[in-house]
């Protein structure tokens, strides 16, 4: 609290990024928020719109040279919300700002919001919170210990790599002084470990880090691991080592003493490049491509040419056809593969991860995805305190690779729209947690620096919270028989397959929505025939009280093929609407505030889940739009006509459970 | 009948279909005079049946004694025959060549076709302009029907009857019609029921460099105004083209005789920059290097998406002038008969609720595009895959149904019609059995005789099992004016998706669910 030197500052106005719209209101600075409230005599019609921004979500904040109308402020987020306000005095907003810039670096791992987040449980409910996900299960679910594979016990005090979780699974064959031997030949002394196991073909995804190979060295060690792991498949002669960068990184590290696999040292292997680029050229890439599409009325030429300059999409598309080769070696090949970068903990996860994803539709799942997570991403060491900037840093470790993970399996969905049990929401409010640190799950490095924190005792779990909002993220489009007939997916790389997402990247953009959403659309028919049906159960079981056969026993209840959960149908949580999920879908909203005889069940339960939520979004899109289509400006450009009512729309409900 | 001498080998057996994504078919090929047939004689298989007026282009290709002709269709299918024979092969090949460039009107397969169903509405009459008149009579009597073009003589690319402002007679009207490109002179598009503002459109003014000036035509397009109020013209060409169009007889209105009306500029391209932009489009998505710079550079290239949102932005800046600024609108280019009508039909579907149910929009394409004399026959005369020279072809009224999907694809609720809709009208558009997009015009559809001698395309649309099939499940009555957003984000590449499909079958389930749910109500109460 200490570095909050102005707590609330009135008349700051908020201007819409992409319009000349701007609303006014009262900025607050608490502990962990800057919350931004609009009057309410702005709009009578509809309630004063608030905006919660995580100080941990604030990746910059920049004051511009003082205007006419006030000291401009401009935040980016690294959810991409970016936000400028106009402060009127000039010494508010340097109160402001000096305040901010201290806040959103925070030194140590105490001072995040984790540590301090309180959601009300108990600490028996957040031990079962962390119990959640157990890898030593999902290990098992694939099958492994087994004949060929075993846990080992070589990194239970951290003692052979610091990075790799306690528990490892390494093949049968591979004695201690070969796993210590080959761990001293590799980067960080991340040795060959399994990640997935492909039980249908006994094939093994492993993981690694590069060899310490330079232009001549071999190790004996590492040799006999890599055949321990070929001689564990009986399908194939040979294990695939995939080095998923590009060629030329790979020789440039050679010079530095490390580099990459000689093939003619390695009898068994069979080498490959895939070309994915490295953490710097990623981070560009993002610049690039949010400076294009945060340009004001950008061109199409423009933005497609910007797409392209950014390479944004490429890079996407490369990981893809990384995961793709990964899961066609596996299981059309049964070939085990290695995979490694350079350090094995940002490409590696990319692609193991993801190709783990295309194989066991287990994954697709909404646990399966926590757990995937959870192995592939924080037991296995990506770097997120490094990567998502968690505390004050080296601003060049900085890197999207987790977003563009779940960028990859935002394109997966779109090609498979009935092979995820979770819509894109889901995905988001992942990534919205992963930078809010709000959770104790993505903090640190590594499981090591995990235990030291005492994570565990002294923060809460994201997976325990996600799941008890289960309902709000599944698709609607799953299909279970869909997986069960096509258990490995097979995308297709054709350029045009790749979109750029807007819903990630103009997540709080509202004028650049669509106004009404098709999802949001089934889900509420969806809450509506689960309501309908307990209600019918409610009223059949009334009847065989009364003593009375139903009518309709020769018309037995639709089952219908896609319903999975029918448990819990009369008790749905209220859903947060979301902006990505678009314009209300409600009546009341779309069709004009004169419609207030729109009271029927549909109408109540939207009223209920508005009144739950506090995070309120910005502007109406009608609004904003209103001065994009071309030039009406000069004499014409009077007060128009009376706007649809401004439209409230929620968002994640990041801010909300702190109210 | 002629077309026998073009066959030279009506039936091959044995051919082989291959079509991209779906199993390859084997089984005997026949040529008709309208038809290639392609069945493999089993019950439950599909036959193909192909339009020869569908064909775009042909490729040849032999290995040894097999033969494959490579069939690309204007809708831009492409399939793939395998032909046992050189012969044959050479056969089939020049057969469907000269069947699909066959020149005639009435030669074509509608004038041949015969409903193999009841028709229960006749679709040539649904949308008379007398009917669509009763309509705007029963909201305001500033206009009248007139019949100054009865035998088409005033505008042979307007209908017999359009509505002008009651104030004006007909004297007057020839006399503008002499001062507007075509003789496209000012006529109602649209009237807002909201606030009584109107859409007009209209060939451009033929001021020529000397600066014509037409009394008539600014007394017709000011009867429009109300008292103190100005107007907009949008013109869909940049000032410069405006300009120049000055040399060939045409221009603009110039501020000194139109004081009551501001001009805008907008930019939409027209005529061989539109087929181009399509070929590059086409060729992009059908591009196998699987690169992905290539394709975006590629797709930006081809400027579509550039064109979709152009249209989209100047038919939004229209409505905005109606709904918001409450001032009437005239909107031209230089016909009058492409970029005009895309603008004048798009501002209808976002203002006017009745114009995305699924006979809204119908009554909407038959006004603004048929009646309003949009010449399908030469702008779909050929299609992207298409070797020979461009004559008049251009993709305007496919860019049209690509700007309507954007906007169904921002408000999927507030459309009765799916996409399937939409695809439907441009495979009808490019070749059909049917005798709606025939001709050029209203005049050459009567003189041809089309009426008597075709069915609509509408008698079929409109019966129940068609109507259902090309519902949108999602449809909730939305009475209010729907702003689509055209930043270059929010538009989509326009793409065949599985997705959609998979969306209509969920939705229809939960539907199913509902209904059995409320008939089981019903049942319970009852007991």
């Amino acid at each position: 609290m200490e570095h909050i030197r102005t707590p609330k500052v009135e008349q700051v106005r908020l201007l819409d990024r992409f319009s000349n719209k701007s609303t006014n209101g009262t900025l607050y600075l608490t502990a962990t928020h800057l919350i931004f409230v609009e009057s309410s005599s702005n709009n009578l019609t509809s309630a004063a719109q608030e905006i919660w921004i995580l100080h941990h979500h604030i990746a910059s904040v920049e004051k511009l040279s003082l205007t006419t109308t006030g000291c401009p402020l401009v935040i980016q987020c690294r959810n991409f919300r970016v936000v400028h306000f106009v402060v009127q005095r000039e010494r508010d907003c340097h109160d402001i700002y000096s305040s901010l810039l201290r806040l959103l670096r925070p030194v140590s791992y105490e001072e995040l919001y984790a540590f301090s987040y309180n959601p009300k449980q108990n600490d028996q409910q957040r031990e079962e919170g962390w119990q959640l996900i157990d890898l030593g299960a999902e290990f098992e679910r694939m099958g492994v210990p087994c004949d060929q594979w075993q846990l080992t016990d070589v990194n239970r005090d951290y003692k052979v790599c610091e990075t790799y979780p306690r528990d490892l699974y390494v093949p049968i064959t591979a004695s201690k002084p070969i796993i210590v031997g080959s761990s001293k030949f590799r980067s960080k002394g991340r040795f060959p470990v399994l990640t997935y196991f492909y039980q249908e073909k006994k094939a093994a995804v492993c993981r690694c880090s590069q060899p310490l190979s330079g232009f001549s060295a071999r190790c004996l060690e590492d040799e006999s691991m890599l055949q321990a792991i070929s001689k564990a498949n009986h399908n194939s002669r040979f294990v695939y080592v995939m080095d998923t960068r590009p060629k030329l990184n790979a020789l440039a590290n050679r010079a530095a003493g490390k580099g990459y696999e000689n093939e003619d040292n390695y009898s068994n292997i069979r080498f490959q490049f895939v070309g994915i680029e490295n953490i710097h050229v990623m981070r560009t890439s993002l610049q690039k491509l949010l400076e294009v599409i945060g340009t004001r009325s950008l061109s199409m030429g423009d933005y497609l040419e910007g797409l392209e300059s950014s390479g944004w999409l490429r890079h996407i598309k490369a990981i893809v056809d990384a995961a793709i080769f990964l899961a066609k070696a596996v299981t059309v090949e049964g070939a085990s593969v290695l995979v490694h970068c350079s350090d094995g903990w940002d490409r590696t996860a990319q692609v193991c991860s993801l190709g783990a994803l295309l194989m066991d539709p287990y994954y697709r799942t909404i646990k399966g995805f926590m757990v995937l997570i959870e192995k592939d991403w924080i037991s296995f060491g990506h770097k997120f305190a490094d990567r998502c900037d968690q505390l004050d840093g080296d601003p060049k470790e900085v890197s999207p690779i987790f977003t563009q993970f779940l960028e990859c399996v935002w394109q997966l969905s779109e090609q498979f729209p009935q092979a995820f049990e979770f819509s894109e929401w889901f995905l988001l409010q992942i990534h919205e947690h992963v930078h809010s640190c709000q959770y104790g799950n993505f903090l640190g490095n590594n499981q090591r620096q995990r235990e030291e924190l005492q994570l565990r005792e002294r923060t809460h779990s994201l997976w325990a919270y996600l799941l008890s909002e289960k309902q709000n993220y599944l698709n609607p489009f799953y299909s279970p028989a869909y997986c069960e007939a096509h258990p490995v997916l097979e995308p297709s790389t054709l350029p045009y397959h790749f979109k750029f997402w807007r819903n990630m990247y103009h997540q709080f953009d509202r004028s650049m929505h669509p106004r009404q959403s098709i999802l949001k659309t089934i889900l509420t028919l969806r809450e509506n025939s689960h309501k309908a049906e307990s209600t019918l159960q409610a009223l059949e079981n009334r009847l065989h009280q009364l003593g009375v056969t139903p009518l309709t026993t020769s018309d037995p209840p639709a089952h219908p093929p896609t319903r999975d959960q029918r448990t819990n149908s009369n008790s749905l949580p209220p859903r947060p609407d979301s902006l990505i999920l678009g314009a209300p879908v409600n009546h009341k909203d779309v069709q004009g505030q004169d419609d207030e005889d729109e009271q029927d069940e549909v109408g109540e339960e939207a009223v209920e889940s508005t009144d739950m939520e506090r995070t309120v979004e910005g502007s109406s899109g009608t609004e904003s739009r209103k001065q994009s289509y071309g030039e009406l400006e000069g004499t014409y450009n009077n007060e128009l006509a009376k706007e649809e009512p401004a439209v409230v729309s929620l968002e994640f409900g990041v801010a909300r459970m702190t109210c | 009948m002629e077309f026998a001498e073009l066959i030279k080998t009506p039936r091959v057996d044995g051919v082989v279909l291959h079509r991209p994504f779906l199993p390859t078919v084997e089984g005997t090929l026949c040529l008709t005079g309208h038809h290639l047939i392609l069945s493999s004689r089993q019950d439950n298989t599909e036959e193909l049946w192909l339009l020869h007026s569908n064909i775009d282009s042909i490729e040849k290709r032999f290995v040894g004694s097999l033969g494959s002709i490579i069939v690309k269709c204007k809708d831009l299918r492409v399939i793939q025959l395998d032909i046992p024979g050189m012969e044959e092969c050479l056969n089939i090949a020049s057969s469907i060549e000269a069947l699909s460039t066959l020149d005639s009107v009435s030669l074509m397969y509608p004038f041949f076709y015969r409903p193999m169903f009841e028709v229960i509405e006749d679709g040539w009459n649904s949308f008379l302009p007398e009917d669509a008149f009763k309509d705007l009579e029963s909201m305001t009597d500033e206009w009248r029907l007139s019949e100054v073009n009865k035998d088409f003589s005033v505008c042979p690319s307007y209908p017999p009857l359009v509505a002008v402002p009651k104030d004006i007679d007909d004297e007057t009207l020839r006399k503008v019609a002499t001062f507007r490109h075509g003789g496209r002179f000012p006529v109602l598009s649209y009237y807002h029921k909201k606030n009584g503002m109107v859409m007009m459109r209209a060939g451009q003014p033929l001021t020529g460099t000397n600066g014509r000036r037409c009394k008539e035509d600014e007394k017709l397009i000011n009867a429009t105004l109300r008292p103190g109020k100005r107007g907009y013209i949008i013109d869909t060409r940049t000032i410069n083209v405006a300009q120049q169009a000055k040399a060939r007889g045409g221009g603009i209105e110039s501020e000194a005789n139109y004081p009551q009306w501001r001009r805008i500029h907008k930019a939409i391209e027209r005529s061989n920059v539109l087929q181009e932009s399509l070929i590059k489009l086409v060729e992009a998505c059908n591009d196998q290097s699987h690169n992905m710079d290539r394709w975006l550079s590629k797709l930006e290239a081809s400027n579509w998406q550039t064109h979709v949102k152009e249209i989209l932005t100047t038919a939004c800046l229209a409505a905005q002038c109606i709904d918001r600024e409450g001032a009437s609108v005239l909107v031209h280019g230089t016909e009058g008969t492409d970029t005009t009508l895309q603008v004048t039909s798009l501002a209808q579907i976002i203002l006017d609720p009745s114009c995305r149910t699924i006979r809204g929009f119908q009554g909407l394409v038959e006004r603004e595009w048929l009646q309003a004399g949009h010449p399908f026959q030469q702008r779909c005369a050929q299609s992207a895959y298409s070797n020979s020279k461009p004559r008049q072809e251009a993709p305007v009224f496919l860019l049209f149904l690509d700007c309507v999907w954007q906007i169904l694809r921002q408000f999927p609720c507030s459309f009765e019609f799916s996409e399937s809709y939409l695809v439907l009208l441009f495979e009808h558009a490019y070749a059909s059995q049917f005798g709606t997009f025939l001709g050029n015009s209203a005049a050459e559809r009567a003189k041809l005789s089309l009426p008597e001698k075709t069915v609509s395309l509408w008698s079929w649309v409109n019966r129940h099992q068609e109507i259902e099939r090309l519902t949108n499940p999602l449809f909730e009555a939305n009475s209010l004016v729907i702003w689509p957003s055209v930043a270059p984000q929010s538009l989509l590449l326009w793409e065949d998706s599985q997705y959609i499909d998979v969306i209509y079958i969920t939705i229809i389930i939960i539907i199913i669910i509902l209904f059995t749910i409320s008939k089981k109500y019903y049942y319970d109460i009852n007991a």
